[in-house]
């Protein structure tokens, strides 16, 4: 990996001086520098800030932000089967690009990573090709067709993180209970996309006046909360821990948070296309605001918003999923779900900051400490220690995105053509930097 | 050579994909086209050259009879060549996308494409692929605007004004594209509009549009000037929005018992086809005050009316 500085005879360690440091597990937020080692952090704080310990390579952050690398457990890759949409190589350019040094891979593959065999496969290529860290949420059941269980502690020996049934929920009640029930065993984390099946098939958007209008099949907001609501109540049951993977309503936080009144082992996240759009925004039937689960109405989004301000959503994702040109270039209706989102991810989530909706702490919080906590990660903290992943940004500077210049395999970013602020300056995983602004470092 | 009054004639428009947003003035001029249409075609020689030279596709994805044939004539009679396509027989079958389809017919220069088709917006989104004028007859649950057009020209027709009149539409709301254009075009002409349904054929929200809802038919009727019965398919009669045929029929089908309930000269209407016995009694179908022929007569007028206001925007006219 390249250097910035001299040729020293064996450099100690590579520091960042000059620095914004922001580390939402220690509620830091100081001027400072970090000193990297052998891939880790050796030591950080205010007395780096202007002084470089000698024999080590220097980076000047000339004041921007540098905070723990983004954590983004919820991305959708076609890798593999559907290598034409995303690769693990491509979608961790994405995610270096986004200032994203960890990324969380679903088991929505072809085939379904439900087999200790597939789990190392995609470790093996992730290892070979992939620029950031990669990690597997492993299937619950098998196929994810919600009828049996797959073999989560095996799985989970293999490396899988969690446990999802990916883009469905389960139906079957008692499918659901077994699974929280047997993963507890393990101190697995059961994650589950809540939207109700019987309500939501053919579903294209939200129900409300704007589907009325564009005369769309729709889903009500309900079919969520009732998913939720049946899986609290399972955990309450079972002891499980359960993480509801994309929430987009107000009532279905209210659930989440009496849960976890309860003291009930219960998290939740949100994408941030449901912090930063809402119904609207499909317009005439734009189908890359077309996802899962549906924009919703814009009183919505605001109460998602006040929950990543008040830590009641614990992560925000990017559930970054491509979808090719012919997916969806077709009718609203009959159009693919899905929409990227790693290398947006965070400009997007800093407007929630610059529109003072949220602060930049609780912001990061949700996508560094708290994803690495919910996974058992030992990344996402600025600790001595702590493995040397690192992001730095400009939090200001202005810009449009351009999808052909994004770096995903697939365009279907709802941001397209949208002005943002703030821009990922330098990506750094265990200690390398993968990701420079400006410089292509692909060799 | 055109039939249309320069001074009050006001249609600035490329496409006509939804009613939605119509003004008054701009249908007025549609309707007082179609209505010297109307008067051309009851002569023995129908026929105009207003479109000499001038290509017509009828992109029909969905099966359709009445509608086709009705732009059919009505460019006929304008003096276009037409072109049926169908799906049934077309490269769509093969699986090619609508916007191949699109491009591939682009390229055949028409000047006019017709398309009716079985998704929603599909039809706007074949209007950003093609150079030529699009005209929606029709696209999932969202707008059929000729529809609503030649409705409202048939009641203009017979009540000699649409303003001030009470229309009760009466059936699936829920999957009906022709009540969403019918509530834009009906509110732009200022009558009052009442939708009757059972709740699972209404739409979240429908009453924002501009209407009034009844779930209740003898209700939603009384006092109306107009009952216009909305087709229900028959797979959706079988358990999954209302229990039965016979169920449906006892609550919102059009009898002589509610009709009673309407003013003494209320006007039926049927977009068609109708399933006589399911929503409409059979003789109230063939009533005096039924217009449903009416309203198939409009339909190539109304047609006729559309096609020669857009091909004065066209270029080169």
């Amino acid at each position: 990996m390249k250097k910035p500085s001299t040729p020293a005879p064996a450099p100690k360690g590579t520091v960042f001086i000059n620095a914004r440091l922001i580390d939402p597990a220690s509620a830091r937020d100081e001027p400072g520098g970090v000193l990297v080692h052998d891939g880790l952090i050796a030591d950080l704080g205010g007395h780096l800030r202007r002084n470089a310990p000698d024999g080590t390579d220097v980076v000047d952050c000339q004041g921007h932000v540098l905070c723990p690398g983004l954590i983004d457990c919820q991305v959708f890759t076609g890798d593999p089967g559907q290598e034409h949409r995303e690769t693990l190589k491509t979608a961790s350019f994405a995610a270096a690009a986004g200032g994203v040094t960890t990324i969380v891979c679903m088991p929505d593959t072809e085939p379904v990573i439900d087999q200790v065999a597939l789990v190392d496969y995609v470790q093996r290529r992730a290892r070979e090709r992939a620029i950031v860290n990669v990690h597997i949420m492993g299937a619950v059941t098998k196929g994810l067709k919600g009828e049996e269980l797959a073999e989560i502690g095996l799985l989970q020996r293999a490396g899988a993180v969690a446990f999802t049934n990916g883009k469905s929920s389960i139906a079957s009640t008692r499918v659901m209970r077994n699974a929280l029930l047997y993963s507890k065993d393990f101190g697995a984390l059961i994650v589950h996309h809540t939207e109700d099946p019987y309500l939501t098939p053919g579903a294209a958007m939200n129900s409300g006046e704007v589907a009325t209008r564009l005369g769309l099949p729709s889903v009500h907001r309900m079919a969520e909360v009732i998913v939720v609501e049946r899986d609290v109540r399972l955990v309450e049951i079972t002891g499980g821990r359960y993480h509801a993977a994309t929430l987009s309503c107000r009532e279905s936080l209210d659930v989440i948070r009496a849960a976890k009144a309860k003291k009930l082992p219960v998290s939740c996240g949100v994408s941030i296309n449901h912090l930063t759009l809402n119904e609207n925004d499909i317009g005439p039937y734009r189908t890359f605001f077309r996802i899962r689960p549906p924009l919703r109405a814009e009183e919505d989004r605001a109460a998602m918003v006040r929950g990543i301000a008040s830590g009641d959503i614990d992560v925000i994702v990017s559930s970054h999923d491509p979808q090719d040109a012919d997916d969806k270039r077709r009718p609203f209706a009959e159009a693919a779900d899905g929409a990227i989102g790693l290398e947006t991810l965070l400009p997007a989530a800093l407007r929630l900051f610059h529109s003072d909706e949220v602060g930049l702490m609780s912001l990061l919080r949700a996508l560094t400490i708290n994803p690495a906590k919910l996974l058992g990660l030992k990344s996402g903290r600025l600790d001595k220690g702590a493995p040397a992943d690192l992001t730095l940004f400009d939090l200001n500077t202005p810009w449009v995105v351009d999808r052909d210049l994004l770096r995903s395999r697939s365009k279907n970013s709802p941001f397209d053509e949208q002005r943002i602020q703030g821009r990922v300056l330098r990506t750094v995983v265990a200690g390398e930097t993968v990701y420079q602004y400006g410089v292509d470092l692909r060799t | 050579m055109t039939s249309l009054d320069k001074a009050s004639f006001y249609f600035p428009k490329r496409h006509l994909l939804t009613c939605e947003g119509l003004s008054a003035r701009e249908i007025n001029s549609l309707l007082d086209l179609a209505d010297k249409a109307a008067d051309q075609n009851r002569q023995i020689n129908k026929k105009r050259e207003i479109l000499r030279g001038r290509t017509l596709i009828n992109l029909f994805f969905e099966n359709s009879t009445r509608t086709q044939a009705s732009f059919e004539l009505a460019g006929k009679r304008l003096g276009a060549d037409v072109m049926n396509m169908n799906v049934s027989t077309s490269s769509v079958q093969k699986g090619e996308s609508l916007i191949d389809t699109a491009m591939t017919l682009n390229a055949m220069r028409p000047d006019m494409i017709v398309v009716r088709h079985h998704a929603a917006g599909a039809v706007e989104l074949l209007s950003q692929k093609v150079d030529c004028s699009v005209i929606n007859a029709g696209d999932g649950a969202h707008e059929h605007p000729t529809q609503a057009l030649l409705d409202a020209l048939t009641i203009r027709r017979a009540k000699g004004r649409v303003a001030g009149l009470t229309v009760a539409i009466c059936g699936d709301i829920l999957h009906s594209r022709v009540a969403r254009s019918n509530i834009y075009v009906l509110n732009a002409l200022g009558a009052r509009v009442r939708l009757v349904a059972p709740s699972t054929l209404l739409p979240t929200g429908i009453e924002r549009l501009g209407a009034e809802v009844y779930t209740d038919m003898w209700k939603g009727i009384a006092g109306c000037d107009i009952v216009m019965m909305l087709r229900l398919q028959r797979e959706r009669m079988q358990g999954n929005y209302v229990p039965s045929t016979r169920e449906y029929y006892h609550f919102f089908g059009l009898d002589q018992e509610k009709l009673a309930l309407a003013k003494p000269d209320a006007l039926i209407m049927h977009p068609g086809p109708m399933n006589r016995g399911v929503e409409i009694a059979s003789p109230i179908a063939d009533h005096s005050r039924s217009v449903i022929r009416d309203q198939v007569e409009m339909g190539v007028a109304v047609r006729m009316a559309v096609l020669e206001a857009l091909a004065l925007n066209l270029p080169n006219h």
